[in-house]
C-alpha cells in the first residue's frame, strides 16, 4: 500500500467516528467554555458577552459551595470505603471460603442494577416507621428517625447506597489481579516464614497498587458523575443537605432553565475531571514500569 | 489448588462468617424488595412466613404505566447503540492500530478524552445540539452522544495491536483489500472482546438514566429507567407494594441474564476494565 492510500484509508476509516465524537464531545467542552462568559438568552433578547459575571455569581451561590463541599465529602465518603470493601471481598472470593460463588453472586449483583431500580429500592429501606432498616431499629429499641429527611443523614445514606453498588464492580478488577498473581510468591514468603498479615501488606497490597490506581480513577470519576440516585431519593434535599455538583448543573440547567450559569458550573466540574484525567496519565506512565 | 496462605482453623470460620454476614446484607435490600414485590400490600412489611405469594402487584404496575412501549424503546435503544458503536469502534480502532497516517497520536489523544469528560457531564450543550438538530425526544438522540464511544476504540485497538502483522499480510496476499482483512482476520480474532464490550455496553445503556431522563418527553421515547421514574414518582401515592414490582421489572432482564451467565459477565466486566 502506497502511503498516501495509508493516509486517506486512516482518516476515512476515522471519520465517522471523530464527526460524533466532534459533535458531542469536544464541541460541547469548547462550547461550555464559551458560553461561561455569555449571558442566557431570554426570550427575543439574545445572550451577550458578560465576562466573568457567571464566575462571580458562582462564587457568590452558596447553594454551589455546598454542592461543592457535599460532592467533597460524598467522594471522601465513598471511594475509600468502597475501595476497601472491594479488596476484602476479591480476597475473600479468591479464598477456599466455603459458598465462594454465592459470595461473588451476593457482591457483585448490584452492579448489573439500574442506579435507579437500586434507588427505589434503597428509597423503600430507609422509608420511616415502614422501611426495613426502621423495623430492625425499633426491634432493638431505638427510636424513629427519617434518614433521608433529616440534613444530618440523608448524605449518608446516599453514600451508603453508592458503596452498596460499586463495591462489588471493583471487586472483580482485584480478583482478577489476584488471580494472576504468582503463587511461588507465597510458597517463598511462607518459606521465609512471613505470617499472612506480613505476606498481604508487603507483598499482595503493592502488587495490587496499579489495580488500586486504576478503581481509585474509575471511583473519582464516578463520585462527580453518577446522581441518579440523588434524584430518585432526595432531589437534593432537605436543603440542598444532598446537593452533589451534577445535580446542581441538572437543577440550573433543567429547571431554571439558566444555561449560561450552568456552563460555569459544568467548566467547574471538568476542571476537577481534567485533575483526574491528568493523575491517570501520571499513573499509566507508571504503570508501564511495573510490566 | 489450596494456596500456603489460605486461612485454617479458627480464622478460616470467622473469616466464613465474616463473608456470609457481608453477602447476606449485600443481597438484603434486593430480598426485602422482592418480598414486598410478590406478597399483597397488608404484608409488604410485615414478615410472615405463611403469607400469600402473589403476581398481582405485578399486573397493577405492567397495567398502571406503559411498560411494555418502554421495553420496547429500551431494547431498541441498546440495539441501536450497540450496533453503530461496533461498525464506529471497528473502524476507528483499525485505522488507529493498522495505519500510518499524519495526526494519528493526536487524534488518539483527541479520542480519550472522551474517558474523563464523558457525555453524562455535557448535558447542558448536548441538549442544545439535539435541540438544534431537531432530534429532541427521539430514541437516536438518547444514543447519539454515546455511539462514537473512545473506550471502545481503546479496548479493541489494543486487542487488534495483538494480531500478528503475517496473518494480515497472508490475507493481503490472498488478494483481500484493507476492509476485506479487517472483516476476515481482525474481527474474528477480537471475537471475545466484542462479547465483553457488548455485555458492557448493553448494561450502560440500559442502566442510563440522567441524560434519557432529560433528552426524551413522551411515552414514545422513554427508556425503562425513565418511565420507572415518572411512574414512581407520579400520581401513585406510595403504593410500595407496585413500586418494588415495577422495580424488579425494570431490572429483571439484565439480572436474569447475569444469573444465567454470571461466568460471562464477570469475566466481561474484567477483561472490558483491564486495560
Amino acid at each position: 500500500m502506497t502511503r498516501t492510500s495509508q493516509w486517506l484509508y486512516g482518516w476515512l476509516l476515522l471519520l465517522p467516528a471523530a464527526v460524533l465524537l466532534a459533535l458531542f464531545t469536544h464541541y460541547p467542552v469548547v462550547a461550555t467554555f464559551w458560553h461561561s462568559f455569555l449571558s442566557t438568552p431570554k426570550g427575543s433578547r439574545p445572550a451577550v458577552w458578560v465576562g466573568l459575571d457567571n464566575y462571580r455569581q458562582l462564587a457568590e451561590d452558596p447553594i454551589f459551595w455546598q454542592a461543592f463541599v457535599n460532592n467533597f465529602w460524598f467522594a471522601l465518603g465513598t471511594i475509600p470505603a468502597s475501595i476497601a470493601l472491594a479488596l476484602l471481598m476479591a480476597v475473600w472470593v479468591n479464598g477456599n471460603l466455603a459458598g465462594r460463588g454465592f459470595l461473588r453472586l451476593a457482591y457483585f449483583t448490584p452492579t448489573v442494577l439500574p442506579m435507579i431500580a437500586v434507588a427505589n429500592i434503597w428509597l423503600f429501606f430507609y422509608t420511616p416507621e415502614y422501611g426495613l432498616l426502621e423495623q430492625v431499629l425499633a426491634a432493638f429499641g431505638a427510636g424513629s428517625h427519617n434518614w433521608l429527611g433529616s440534613k444530618s443523614t440523608a448524605l449518608a445514606c446516599l453514600m451508603v447506597v453508592t458503596v452498596w453498588k460499586e463495591a462489588g464492580f471493583f471487586m472483580i478488577f482485584y480478583l482478577a489481579a489476584l488471580q494472576a498473581m504468582s503463587p511461588h510468591l507465597a510458597e517463598a514468603a511462607a518459606i521465609e516464614g512471613a505470617s499472612r498479615w506480613h505476606f498481604f501488606r508487603r507483598i499482595t497490597f503493592p502488587l495490587l497498587m496499579p489495580t488500586t490506581l486504576f478503581v481509585l480513577v474509575n471511583a473519582v470519576i464516578n463520585a462527580f458523575r453518577l446522581v441518579d440516585h440523588v434524584v430518585v431519593m432526595t432531589r437534593g434535599g432537605p436543603d440542598n443537605a444532598t446537593a452533589l455538583l451534577l445535580y446542581y448543573i441538572y437543577a440550573i440547567g433543567f429547571r431554571f432553565w439558566d444555561s449560561a450559569y450552568a456552563a460555569a458550573l459544568t467548566m467547574v466540574l471538568l476542571a476537577l475531571l481534567a485533575a483526574a484525567a491528568l493523575a491517570q496519565f501520571w499513573f499509566l506512565e507508571r504503570k508501564v514500569h511495573y510490566q | 489448588m489450596t494456596h500456603v496462605y489460605a486461612s485454617r482453623g479458627v480464622p478460616r470460620t470467622l473469616e466464613t462468617i465474616g463473608a456470609w454476614v457481608l453477602g447476606v446484607l449485600w443481597l438484603l435490600p434486593l430480598l426485602y424488595a422482592a418480598w414486598t414485590a410478590f406478597h399483597p400490600a397488608e404484608f409488604s412489611t410485615r414478615f410472615v412466613l405463611t403469607a400469600p405469594l402473589t403476581l398481582e402487584n405485578f399486573e397493577k404496575a405492567w397495567a398502571a404505566a406503559p411498560f411494555a412501549r418502554y421495553f420496547l424503546n429500551t431494547m431498541a435503544l441498546v440495539t441501536t447503540i450497540l450496533a453503530a458503536q461496533l461498525v464506529l469502534v471497528t473502524l476507528a480502532a483499525y485505522a488507529f492500530a493498522r495505519f500510518e497516517f499524519p495526526g494519528r497520536d493526536i487524534l488518539f489523544a483527541l479520542v480519550l478524552v472522551q474517558l474523563m469528560v464523558m457525555p453524562d457531564v455535557l448535558i447542558v450543550e448536548n441538549y442544545a445540539t439535539m435541540t438544534a438538530l431537531g432530534l429532541k425526544d427521539t430514541i437516536l438522540a438518547i444514543g447519539l452522544p454515546y455511539m462514537a464511544s473512545a473506550f471502545g476504540i481503546f479496548l479493541l485497538r489494543q486487542t487488534f495491536k495483538t494480531v500478528p502483522r503475517e496473518l494480515d499480510e497472508a490475507a493481503r496476499i490472498e488478494g483481500c483489500g484493507p476492509l476485506a482483512v479487517l472483516w476476515k482476520v481482525y474481527v474474528p480474532l477480537a471475537r471475545p472482546v466484542y462479547v465483553a464490550y457488548a455485555l458492557v455496553s448493553v448494561s450502560y445503556h440500559w442502566n442510563n438514566f440522567l441524560w434519557p431522563l432529560i433528552i426524551t418527553n413522551s411515552v414514545e421515547s422513554r427508556p425503562l429507567t425513565v418511565g420507572l421514574q415518572v411512574f414512581s414518582s407520579g400520581d401513585q401515592g406510595i403504593d410500595w407494594s407496585i413500586i418494588t414490582a415495577a422495580t424488579l421489572l425494570t431490572a429483571a432482564p439484565l439480572l436474569l441474564a447475569f444469573l444465567l451467565f454470571q461466568r460471562q459477565f464477570v469475566q466481561s466486566f474484567m477483561r472490558a476494565g483491564i486495560r
